[in-house]
């Protein structure tokens, strides 16, 4: 593989411009600039809120400085309150070109739009001469996510992309899996998997949380498609989930936007810290997707039974399809058939190697589904987190 | 999926039982074909008739199931029995409950005959 090497020593899979609206009211514009630029490799991400927030600007600061990242335009209004000074000054400090245009400034929406589609070619000239270096399995990040989970998904498609979790972790790559939400129910199976005692209680505090905030709002991580799907409880979800972390060692616990300290397996804590403020800690897929980027993935496995289509901004979402029955629907968008374990036609072996080797395809430069047919969805709401303690990232236990 | 397709769906699914046990001490099985109502199956040497359509992905019990027993899947417990459950009977939202929190749907989307509308 050949990766873009980036300042930190991150090597990246892709060389995307984003462009970054700084409130709603820059989105308009934003979009239009990325429309005009006619690129492929140029991506919309943004932040609706006008108000001030520490995880928001954490997240941005992750998200334009990621090794898929070679050169970041912000769009501000002008008046909102996210600190686009801060922001430009983290992407200069990370040796990416960036460019901010202030609407205000700049005279409104068409001269906006022109400037932007200005700074998009002057970016893009700087981030194409970017070195590009070999790489690794051991530079991979890789992201785990289920959506759309059904009762076929922790038989076939998530133990699969556990395999290949195992495989991935056995040759030094990093691997997530997330939504603490998503494993009540789990959390003592869990915590005997942490490489200390430590990290284990660290571990079952944070699925406690999780059960407490949802229980707060009323409802798990339950969608009304999985109970169709023949899934009947939190739990049962859960312990289907759970399979996609294959069998490999905890080795920390993170939060959206911390980047691992090491090789192996690290669970990302998604929910927020603090009393219940601002609403379900992901609104859906997309939001867990973005947190999973934030830390660092090149690429995201995404299991779904009932069928999901979306892609992501920044990194190849790679789609493997749980259930045979949606597989023969939706075969478009589905990478990988993990139906065939279903039907009895491969085994979570078979599966697994074949995830493992699109993971490799795709960080080659080959296009995932959904990239292919241009998703590129992003979400970024208000949550507050409280910064991991010392048991969550212990040092030298990896793998 | 094309008329040809689905009867070869159909004739695999027929070829091998369309219920698994996922780990030795579970009291459920996992339907991985659709299986009709009425439909004869054995579970652990006993013949039993499916008294409605079992989805693929739903789950059977694997035995009779006493009110409040804790279902086990995958070797771990996803909840308890609201009811007493007879051996092949479909076990869902009708019949079990969570043990951590409650789980919400739309109406008609359980995809169970009983739940519908």
């Amino acid at each position: 593989m050949i990766g873009y090497i980036r300042k930190d020593g991150r090597k990246g899979i892709r060389n995307i411009i984003t462009v970054v609206y700084l409130v709603e009211c820059a989105h308009h514009v934003s979009r239009k600039i990325v429309d005009l630029a006619r690129d492929e490799a140029v991506h919309l991400i943004g932040f609706p809120g006008c108000f001030p927030n520490d995880y928001a600007l954490k997240m941005m600061k992750q998200l334009t400085t990621h090794p898929n990242v070679g050169g970041v335009l912000l769009v501000s209004l002008g008046c909102e309150s996210f600190n686009r000074e801060e922001l430009k000054a983290y992407i200069e400090a990370s040796g990416r070109p960036v460019d901010t245009l202030v609407i205000q400034e700049c005279g409104g929406t068409r001269s906006t739009i022109e400037a932007g589609v200005k700074s998009i070619t002057g970016l893009k000239n700087i981030a194409d001469k970017t070195e590009r270096v070999a790489m690794t399995t051991a530079d991979l990040v890789v992201g785990t996510i289920c959506g759309g989970s059904d009762g076929t998904s922790g038989i076939s498609a998530n133990p699969a992309v556990g395999r290949s979790f195992d495989m991935l972790i056995d040759r030094d790559a990093t691997c997530i899996f997330e939504e603490t939400g998503e494993l009540i129910g789990c959390e003592h199976i869990m915590q005997e998997r942490a490489a200390t005692p430590e990290l284990g209680a660290e571990i079952k505090a944070c699925v406690t949380k999780a059960a407490d905030y949802y229980a707060t709002l009323g409802y798990g991580s339950y969608a009304p498609g999985n109970a169709e799907g023949g899934l009947t409880t939190q739990e049962e979800k859960s312990l289907g989930a759970y399979s996609k972390s294959g069998q490999s060692k905890i080795s920390g616990l993170i939060k959206p936007g911390d980047i691992p300290a090491s090789k192996g397996l690290y669970l990302m804590d998604v929910v927020p810290d603090g009393e219940v403020r601002f609403g379900f800690p992901n609104i859906s897929d997309n939001a867990e997707i973005v947190e999973l980027i934030a830390s660092g993935c090149h690429l995201v496995l995404f299991t779904t039974g009932r069928g999901s289509v979306v892609g992501s901004a920044i990194s190849p979402v790679i789609k493997i399809c749980a259930n045979p029955e949606t597989y023969q629907r939706l075969s478009d968008d589905m990478d990988i058939n993990a139906g065939r374990i279903v039907e009895g036609t491969a085994t979570i072996e078979d599966v697994g190697q074949e995830i493992y080797d699109r993971v490799h395809s795709v960080a080659q430069g080959d296009k995932s589904l959904s990239e292919e047919m241009g998703h590129q969805e992003f979400i970024l709401t208000y949550k507050s987190f409280e910064p991991i303690g010392p048991a969550c990232m212990p040092a030298g236990h990896h793998k | 999926m094309t008329s040809n397709a689905q009867a070869k769906t159909r004739d695999k699914a027929r070829e091998k039982s369309r219920f698994i046990v996922l780990h030795e001490n579970d009291n459920i099985l996992v339907c991985c074909a659709t299986a009709s109502q009425g439909q004869s199956i054995e579970i652990e040497g006993e013949q039993v008739t499916l008294s409605k359509t079992i989805n693929i992905g739903h789950k059977i019990a694997r035995r009779n199931i006493a009110i409040g027993e804790k279902i086990i899947k995958y070797g771990a417990p996803i909840g308890s029995a609201l009811q007493t459950i007879e051996i092949g009977a479909h076990v869902h939202m009708h019949n079990i409950k969570s043990d951590y929190i409650a789980s919400h749907t739309r109406a008609a989307s359980t995809g169970s005959e009983e739940h519908k509308g």
